[in-house]
């Protein structure tokens, strides 16, 4: 077997076990063996590739693999879990970032020796331009996320953009025309860049796990592209199965809160809809509640439901959740969570920090799982969650949010919206869940709130 | 490789992805996009190649500077997808024996 074959045969194995490991990853039971598989399909790659007969200098590669591999633990070991929208958004942008150097160390090599034909310097240009916009349109959801500065949209946006997509196109065609020339190669990943950062600079933070996922799938793609300028098989096959993948998280982001992917990226929030008055929903209909008072409803309460939104991150409510849990848990009440597809900045987020906060994962119901189970549940307490929690998604066709997928809580017996105040929230609508009469407001931030009612229910 | 091949992998591999991950549970969502973005990280190996050719100093630091970003992105995407099943997993190991302890 030549040596060429044996890196073949090597790439067909790490290809495998890409399959294998993205299959394994969509259980819970075989998840971590997922992980591991798809870490052993990249060792076997990159192994294989230092085998590659045109890598005569293997310093300059063996350094940056160790300055990646240092930088990439720290950030891996240190992060919070409330910032892993942000690790994973400043690791796709680091993908795609990758794709468009080869890109371009490519052209700029098979440039020199002028060897490139069409279809290489098409996949080249395509590469460039993915990989740009993945890379900058990462980086500023990567600030939106961590709540650097404060980038939003900006009157003649619309323009720049088709602007930047026409000269993306036509620095396209100038490399794939002229090959030779670099300054155009520079040109279209400049482009690329911008637009990147044009098309994601107006999306709010609500939408973030549609762009996280559809970014996802970007630098899936980008990969993909790459395989076609080294023709590299297993470049193509893992790209295209994260780029499929991503695809499939998008759509089902996009599903979850009833919007098309184009209004995502294009920012136009529902205009069609009519906001009704925040003081004709409320009125003197709000109901505020105390601690005491919610800890003697949970007392006699049979099954509790827990609502967790993005809000019960921001106050760092997971442990105090949890506390609730257990004590409820220690004196026979059962006790669920509820988690809308969206809750948390990226797909699935919420899971994530209620396992952190140890939280069995078996508690936590989908949206699909835990809407019929609302009508037999006594106490729903919401923590942080206003649009998912929103009536007017289903009772009102004229609502912005009319048609999205809710969790049903105001089917319970009584709710309990744990919340700083009434202000609306992401889809600046006034919520009539808190003006409805099972409805009891607990004012206060998130953590403190809950903290409170575990005490009341100590001492009770 | 000619164009054409190239292409069938293509369209299989994308299908092949729409497959694998239809009926995800959403408490795997957040693992399974660090994970699959991990794999994304596999132009490393292109990388690699553009680092070690020694064709020009240029293609040499940009194949460095791309070699560094995507090991990050694979290094780091397997160690915290890692991290957050661990989280899963810890919690259902645990509570096993309490199961097996029920009968007495």
């Amino acid at each position: 077997m030549s040596r060429l074959d044996l890196v073949a045969a090597a790439y067909l194995v790490a290809a495998v076990l890409f399959v294998l490991g993205l299959k394994s990853l969509g259980r819970p039971r075989t998840a971590p063996r997922g992980n591991l598989l798809g870490a052993s399909g990249m060792l076997v790659a990159v192994l294989a590739t230092l085998l590659d007969r045109s890598i005569v200098d293997f310093r300059i590669l063996l350094a940056g693999l160790v300055v990646g591999s240092a930088i990439g633990m720290v950030l891996a070991v240190k992060v919070r879990m409330t910032a892993m929208p942000q690790l994973v958004a400043l690791f796709n942008g680091f993908g795609g970032g990758a794709s468009v150097l080869v890109a371009t160390a490519s052209l700029v090599e098979v440039g020199d020796q002028g060897l490139v034909d069409d279809q290489f310097a098409v996949a080249a240009a395509l590469t460039a331009l993915i990989g740009a916009v993945t890379l900058t349109g990462s980086m500023v959801a990567f600030t939106k996320l961590q709540e650097i500065g404060s980038l939003r949209s900006f009157p003649g946006l619309a323009v720049l953009r088709a602007t930047m997509v026409i000269v993306a196109v036509v620095a396209s065609v100038m490399v794939v025309t002229r090959p030779g020339d670099q300054g155009w190669m520079w040109a279209l990943v400049a482009a690329g860049a911008l637009l990147g950062v044009f098309g994601t600079i107006a999306i709010g933070g609500a939408d973030m796990p549609v762009v996280i996922a559809l970014l996802n799938s970007c630098s899936g793609v980008a990969a993909s592209t790459a395989g076609f300028v080294l023709d590299n098989s297993l470049l193509i096959i893992a790209g295209s199965l994260v780029g499929a993948s991503g695809l499939v998280l998008t759509q089902i982001m996009c599903r979850s809160m009833n919007r098309s992917l184009f209004d995502v990226v294009f920012g136009s929030l529902a205009a069609s809809g009519v906001a009704p008055d925040a003081s004709d929903v409320y009125g003197d209909r709000v109901t505020s509640t105390s601690a005491e008072e919610v800890a003697m409803l949970l007392e006699v309460a049979e099954r509790v439901a827990i609502v967790p939104g993005y809000g019960l991150a921001v106050a760092q409510a997971q442990h105090a959740v949890r506390d609730l849990m257990r004590t409820l848990n220690d004196s026979g009440v059962e006790v669920v969570f509820g988690i809308h597809p969206v809750a948390g900045r990226m797909p699935g987020h919420m899971n994530v920090l209620l396992a952190e906060a140890e939280i069995d994962y078996e508690r936590l119901l989908d949206m699909d799982q835990i809407n019929p189970t609302f009508a037999q549940t006594d106490v729903t307490i919401v923590i942080g969650a206003n649009d998912v929690v929103n009536p007017s998604a289903r009772t009102d066709p004229d609502s912005p949010i009319a048609g999205m997928p809710i969790l049903d809580v105001d089917e319970s017996r009584t709710v309990v919206v744990v919340k700083r105040s009434l202000s609306p929230g992401f889809a600046g609508i006034p919520n009539p869940l808190f003006a409805a009469d099972g409805t009891l407001m607990l004012f206060g931030d998130g953590k403190d709130a809950v903290l409170d009612v575990v005490a009341a229910l100590l001492n009770g | 490789m000619t164009l054409l091949v190239a292409f069938t992998l293509f369209v299989l591999a994308v299908f092949l992805g729409l497959e694998l991950i239809t009926k995800v549970p959403a408490t795997l969502h957040t693992p399974l996009m660090s994970g699959s973005n991990a794999v994304s990280g596999i132009t490393l190996i292109g990388a690699m190649v553009s680092a070690g050719t020694d064709h020009s100093a240029l293609t040499t630091w940009l194949g460095f500077v791309a070699v560094v970003l995507a090991t990050v992105n694979v290094v780091g995407g397997f160690l915290v997808t890692g991290r957050m099943l661990a989280m899963f997993s810890a919690r259902s190991t645990k509570r096993r024996p309490s199961v097996g302890e029920e009968p007495s």
